[in-house]
């Protein structure tokens, strides 16, 4: 079973990048779908990000301070808020792809796009204004 | 009957010959012409040398399958007027191999579904005194599924991975699962649990959206994954 035919066509090989993000023409869950591959890897950058500004803290209170007061500038909050809506929406889309990619409720996924998303939505526009409120 | 010229970008290669390209045609539409008509048209009319595949002209036979403005259709039952596109795109299927034109090889669509070893016919409705018509094998299972291919194309996962099983074998895998009418179906969800099964699906459900007899083999692998955790559990606690 295992010696299936692939499916590769050398007049028009595969695309991986194309084939997920373009979604000219696509329904709303291929748009849930791309999102949720872009903030994955948005949110893998951040990580290896993170941990770098975190290194920062070996340098001492000195780097450390730089760095605070690089972050208070309106710019980085601006990349704050692009962070907030990758988390946001990548928990809430991936709380819908585990229920339904369990075959729970996978027979109303729009209807859990729009509420989950949707409250994810609500959660990322009080984050965003505390952003920069607080 | 309005009529109007509209243009067709017609996807062109033939093997062996230069690389892929888009070539243009005019065509004289009214609200009735499909877009297998026009295509017709372009082939008595333009260009003897334009391949396409088609048979039934009623969405029954699944052979028309191909891309108009970038969805996955069936052109002949897709009204050029409706389109509502001065120009229409059109080009085959992705995610098979382009044999020339507008035709891919189905051949790996069809080797996933005899790779699953799965009986088209199940011998519950396998009739001892049925002949087999002249020129096939045996019968073949009679289900909503037209075998377009139209799911496999839309499939953004299967246009990443060329070892994907994906959604029409699994969709069909599924149906027998369903309803195994005594048939064992063990050896087909083990086929299914596996890298390039099931799980390498990442639910953007374009399959359901490009399918045109309502099978919706999105549904269907979410149902084999609902199966395939609960035979987890149950091995889990040891049942």
């Amino acid at each position: 079973m295992d010696n299936i035919q692939p499916t590769t066509d050398p007049v028009r090989p595969k695309a991986p990048l194309r084939s997920w993000f373009d979604v000219r023409g696509r329904s709303l869950s291929t748009l849930a779908f791309a999102l949720n591959r872009l903030t994955a890897i948005g949110l893998t950058i951040y990580l290896f990000l993170h941990l770098a500004v975190l290194s920062l803290l070996l340098r001492g209170p000195e780097g450390w301070d730089q760095f605070v007061a690089l972050a208070k500038n309106p710019a980085f909050l601006l990349l704050d808020v692009v962070l907030l809506f990758g988390v946001v929406y990548h928990m809430a889309n991936g709380i819908r792809v585990a229920l339904v990619g369990m075959g729970v409720a996978h027979t109303r996924q729009k209807s859990l796009f729009y509420v989950l998303v949707g409250i994810a939505l609500v959660a990322f526009v009080v984050g965003a204004v505390l952003i920069f409120v607080e | 009957m309005t009529e109007r010229d509209i243009e067709f970008k017609v996807f062109r290669y033939k093997q062996g010959g230069a690389a892929p390209a888009h070539q243009t045609f005019t065509v004289r539409c009214d609200e009735n012409t499909t877009v297998l008509v026009a295509l017709q048209d372009i082939r008595r009319d333009q260009d003897g040398t334009l391949i396409l595949r088609h048979s039934c002209h009623h969405a029954s036979c699944g052979t028309c399958g191909m891309r108009i403005n970038g969805r996955e259709e069936l052109a002949c039952v897709v009204k050029v007027f409706e389109l509502g596109t001065p120009t229409v795109v059109v080009e085959p299927m992705r995610n098979m191999p382009v044999i020339s034109d507008l035709v891919v090889d189905m051949e790996p669509f069809y080797d996933r579904f005899n790779a699953a070893g799965m009986p088209f016919i199940r011998e519950s409705e396998y009739l001892e005194e049925a002949e087999v018509a002249e020129g096939l094998e045996t019968y073949m299972r009679c289900e909503n599924c037209i075998e377009c291919n139209l799911c496999v194309s839309a499939c953004p996962i299967m246009g990443t991975d060329p070892t994907y099983i994906g959604p029409a074998a699994l969709a069909a895998t599924w149906r027998v699962v369903e309803e195994p009418r005594g048939l064992d179906s063990r050896p087909l969800l083990d086929w299914v649990d596996s890298q390039n099964g099931c799980w390498r699906c990442h639910v953007a459900y374009e399959c359901n959206e490009a399918c045109p007899s309502g099978v919706l083999p999105g549904d269907k692998i979410m149902s084999l994954r609902r199966e395939l955790t609960k035979r987890k559990f149950r091995r889990l606690f040891g049942r």
